[in-house]
């Protein structure tokens, strides 16, 4: 069934003219329609435009097209013109996109389709899409069970595979660990790898588009296509894009691989830990290298990250007043138009992160917080650095816990915080990670990480394509 | 108690370049509202700012010219507040570490300090009609610089000077056109009085967005005024900010200081700090163009012109240009140039109620007119009219002085005949002439002037009538 095929034989299929372009876009799409109901992935699903777009690419030569034909999800927070984007937010219901994100504009280029946009926690908020203005989305491997977040639409368009690779983005693990969750893979590129133009802010010196997927070759072609320089993003870096899909088949020999032993001092969900014992036993296996590291500030990740990013969020999201675009509430006059727009617009989430972020840079409170949590940040990043020094990669599981159930942590953000516990310092240092999946815990997905120098996608894809050669998780479909 | 006040300005002053700040939006006024407007200056979701390398080179050289210190490290901070005309609900600008620091600028001989000078992006601007407030976002994101003063300016009349030499040094730098009326240059005053002779700092009254120069020395006078009636009958000043009503000439309160705004200035993330190579400030440094002073000095020695004529020609940096302009087509006697420029130009312009862009004599038609009078061809009567004419016409003035037979006769022979003539149509008068009655020159003179039509040279009939008599 062409659902299940990889994307990277999609395109020699493609290639060959063994199949049309329409005949992909509606495989997937005819997934789409047996899943969809049971987990709710979409905001807004645009298969049919897709299809549309597929005839008229029909006549185009394949060659040209590095994603010909291939249908991809997008995070409800990327811009696409022509559609909505909400964030998953009644604030911005019902606003359509006047222009594409860089991303966006390079899938276009390359062939690839847009079959919808996908839920998320509100604004990116948030570790389960329960945050979703709109629905929850639904964990494919258990109903009852959140999806992680908050790019758990776009996790779940790819394990149900009513698409074969979508974009998501993470500021704090809000590609990876949803990854985790529903057995995917998930890339955080290194900050500036991926042009930020067109993805609604969360955290701008966090926030970073990232690839899902269930073969890392697959993932390293979308990498191909959205990485680059982009002059509108002035935080874009300026670094050459290799060829990750063919970086990926070559030969890695002599890798240091460093557990950070600070990690392991965290509560942890029993079994998560056995399964990442074993992850890191088949490449000590291989040969390489497995030594014990120190990152000593990455204890204070979760309160430097919950101080930072509402900081940047509170002003990010200065710009939802109701006066321009989105949602406005009725009023009698300007102020209470803001303050009841705002108010009924935004989830409680959000509203914690703005009120959180506003007190942080407030007169007399800027030093004790934000300068401070940048203090600390930088000792982050210091930690990584020096390791980095030793070893060449390191190693841990995504998250503490495998999927949890709805409502279970909505009463308490600080337990939905510590979801993050060790994806955040990645963020925070501007590091690259993938999550892939390493083993189950009673049929729950589990995920490990995998942390790289700064520009070293290549070498996390490397091994990402070992494991997958070794543990074949993509032949495992939910539903 | 005699009371002197202290006075520091903060001046918002509108860059000239192209495109606005952090996009490519053109930057023009009075488009049809909203149409110059793209996803970042709409401040549109997921849109980001890109930083306008003209701007930054308008204001280092702003920064040299105000001889500043020019970082080559600053940072992009947001300053956080709502308003409705302001699309992100912050304002990029400059906070903890500015572009520039520590300049100063030179009124009258008195040096007045600069405390710093930054980039930041306008906002829009709303339009109230009736009970309707309608937002124009054409000008948020033109590119800005703030100038704050040190409180070195200690009177109204200092304030509205250095104002004027700001807009000149901007002006001549290149980096605006710093027209106070069309609001390419806003002023706030920070204004405290002190016991005459103290060095004590009273409690600071701000009075914002002042309009004109003529309001910024108004308002100055008037909160004096009123800050020293409340001082000297045991009253407290209150910290707030005013506003200035051009029709009553009085300020008003606006806030105090418990209801000023936390703007929770905090770095931009979107933009990286702004690092500005010593090579390039000093490649803006080489490349200045020539400020005021430099203009006026160089006018005095190279041109011969008084100190008043120089003083004019380069506080109106438009006229100074139209003169040198003029230079560049006749360069034989800029003093005569600058007479005629200033006197009966300046004149003629006047009396036409044009602007100098609207004059319909240009800088080579003057030139083209001095040259007819250097060269004796035009007397300086034939040529106030001939301007004249040219102001009517637009025509060269060649032109003119053909059509018109304006020609002053400068033909000897042609001259003797016609003085022979006047001389015998004047029997008596010749003899009395003749006899040593020379008072009766003028008379002859003036006679051959009245047969010409006024075309004789005036220097060779005199000639002319002294070479007959000595016959
Ligand atoms: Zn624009």
């Amino acid at each position: 069934m062409l659902w299940q095929k990889p994307v990277f034989e999609l395109l020699e299929l493609l290639k060959r003219k063994e199949v049309k372009p329409s005949e992909v876009v509606q495989a997937f799409y005819e997934r789409f329609s047996q899943t969809e109901e049971k987990v709710r992935a979409y905001i807004t699903p645009t298969y049919e435009q897709a299809l549309q777009q597929a005839k008229e690419l029909e006549g185009k030569n394949p060659e040209d097209y590095p994603l010909y034909s291939i249908p991809i999800a997008i995070k409800d927070n990327i811009n696409v013109e022509g559609y909505p984007t909400t964030c998953a937010s009644k604030i911005l219901e019902g606003c359509i996109s006047p222009y594409d994100a860089t991303v966006i504009e390079r899938l276009k280029k390359a062939g690839a389709f847009v079959v919808g946009k996908t839920n998320m926690d509100e604004f990116a908020m948030g570790s389960s899409t329960e945050y979703s203005a709109f629905f929850p989305t639904k964990n494919p491997w258990d109903l009852e069970r959140v999806p992680g977040g908050s790019s758990g639409g776009s996790a779940v368009a790819v394990a149900v595979l009513s698409a074969p690779l979508s974009l998501g983005s993470d500021t704090g693990g809000s590609i990876r660990q949803p990854a985790s969750f529903c057995g995917v893979i998930g890339l955080k590129p290194t900050y500036g790898r991926v042009s930020r133009y067109g993805l609604v802010a969360f955290a701008s010196s966090l926030d970073q588009i990232g690839p899902l997927g269930r073969r890392t070759k697959d993932v390293a072609l979308l990498m191909e296509i959205i990485s680059g320089y982009d002059p509108k993003d002035s935080t874009s870096a300026k670094v050459e894009v290799p060829k990750f899909s063919e970086e990926l088949e070559r030969e890695v020999k002599g890798l240091k691989i460093g557990i950070p032993k600070e990690f392991f001092e965290f509560e942890m969900e029993e079994g998560v830990k056995e399964c990442f014992d074993n992850f890191v036993k088949f490449y000590e296996g291989l040969g390489f290298e497995i030594e014990e590291i120190s990152l000593p500030h990455s204890k204070y990740a979760i309160p430097t990250y919950y101080i930072i990013a509402p900081c940047e969020a509170s002003s990010n999201l200065a710009r939802y007043d109701g006066v321009r675009y989105g949602y406005r509430a009725r009023a009698k006059d300007i102020n209470e138009m803001y303050a009841k727009t705002r108010d009924e617009g935004f989830g409680p989430e959000v509203k914690r992160r703005i009120l959180l972020g506003t007190f942080a840079l407030s007169t007399g409170y800027y030093e004790a917080y934000y300068l401070k949590a940048m203090k600390v940040r930088a000792l982050i990043k210091r930690d990584f650095e020096e390791a980095f020094k030793k070893v060449d990669v390191i190693a841990c599981p995504t998250s503490p816990s495998t999927a949890f159930k709805f409502g279970e942590r909505t009463q308490d953000p600080i337990k939905m915080y510590l979801a993050d516990i060790f994806t955040v310092s990645v963020n925070l240092a501007g590091l690259p990670a993938i999550s892939v999946p390493i083993g189950r815990v009673s049929s729950l997905p589990v995920g490990g990480q995998l942390i790289g120098r700064p520009f070293d996608e290549s070498t996390l894809l490397k091994l990402s394509y070992l494991w997958e050669e070794h543990y074949k998780h993509y032949q495992e479909i939910p539903l | 108690m005699e009371f002197e006040p202290v006075i520091g300005l903060e001046i918002h002053v509108q860059l000239d370049t192209q495109t606005k700040m952090f996009c490519t939006c053109p930057v023009e006024f009075g488009a049809e509202p909203n149409s110059l407007v793209c996803p970042v200056c709409l401040g549109l979701p997921g849109s980001l700012p890109v930083v306008n390398k003209r701007a930054v080179e308008y204001a280092i050289r702003a920064a040299l010219a105000l001889n500043c210190k020019v970082h080559t490290f600053s940072v992009f901070a947001r300053k956080n507040y709502f308003y409705p005309d302001l699309p992100k609900g912050y304002q990029i600008s400059q906070y903890e570490q500015p572009l520039a620091t520590d300049g100063w600028m030179e009124v009258n001989g008195k040096k007045i300090r600069i405390r710093r000078l930054h980039l930041e992006e306008d906002a829009g601007k709303s339009i109230h009609e009736g009970n309707k407030t309608y937002i124009d976002l054409n000008r948020a994101g033109t590119p800005l610089i703030e100038i704050v003063t040190e409180p070195d300016i200690d009177s109204p009349e200092l304030a509205r000077e250095f104002l004027e030499t700001l807009r000149n040094i901007l002006r001549y730098a290149g980096v605006s056109k710093a027209d106070m009326e069309k609001g390419q240059l806003r002023c706030d005053i920070n204004l405290s009085l002190r016991p005459k002779g103290t060095d004590q700092l009273g409690t600071k009254v701000e009075i914002k967005n002042v309009n004109s120069f003529k309001f910024v020395q108004k308002a100055i006078e008037s909160e004096i005024e009123r800050q020293a009636k409340i001082l000297s009958t045991g009253g407290k000043i209150v910290q707030e900010t005013r506003t200035f009503d051009p029709s009553s000439g009085l300020t008003h309160p606006m806030r105090t200081k418990e209801e000023a705004e936390d703007y929770r200035y905090f770095p931009d993330p979107d933009l990286l700090p702004l690092v500005i190579k010593e090579e390039r400030i000093e490649e803006v440094r080489a490349t200045m163009p020539e400020l005021p002073k430099q203009r006026y000095e160089r006018f005095i020695r190279d041109y011969a012109l008084s100190s008043y004529d120089a003083k004019v020609l380069t506080d109106l940096k438009e006229l100074g240009d139209f003169f040198e302009n003029a230079l560049s087509f006749y360069p034989e006697d800029p003093k005569l140039t600058s007479n005629w420029l200033l006197n009966d130009f300046l004149g003629q312009i006047r009396d036409r109620g044009l602007s100098l862009e609207e004059s319909p004599v240009n800088p080579e038609k003057l030139s083209k007119l001095i040259k007819l009078i250097k060269e004796g061809v035009l007397s300086s009567k034939l040529a106030k009219e001939v301007l004249a004419q040219m102001f009517e016409t637009g025509e060269d003035p060649e032109v003119i002085v053909e059509k018109r037979g304006l020609k002053q006769i400068t033909d000897e022979n042609s001259l003797v005949a016609i003085v022979q003539e006047v001389l015998n149509a004047h029997p008596k008068e010749y003899e009395r002439l003749k006899s040593g009655e020379t008072k009766l020159m003028g008379f002859f003179v003036g006679q051959v002037m009245k047969a010409t039509k006024g075309k004789a040279n005036p220097q060779l009939v005199n000639k002319i009538l002294s070479e007959v008599l000595s016959q």
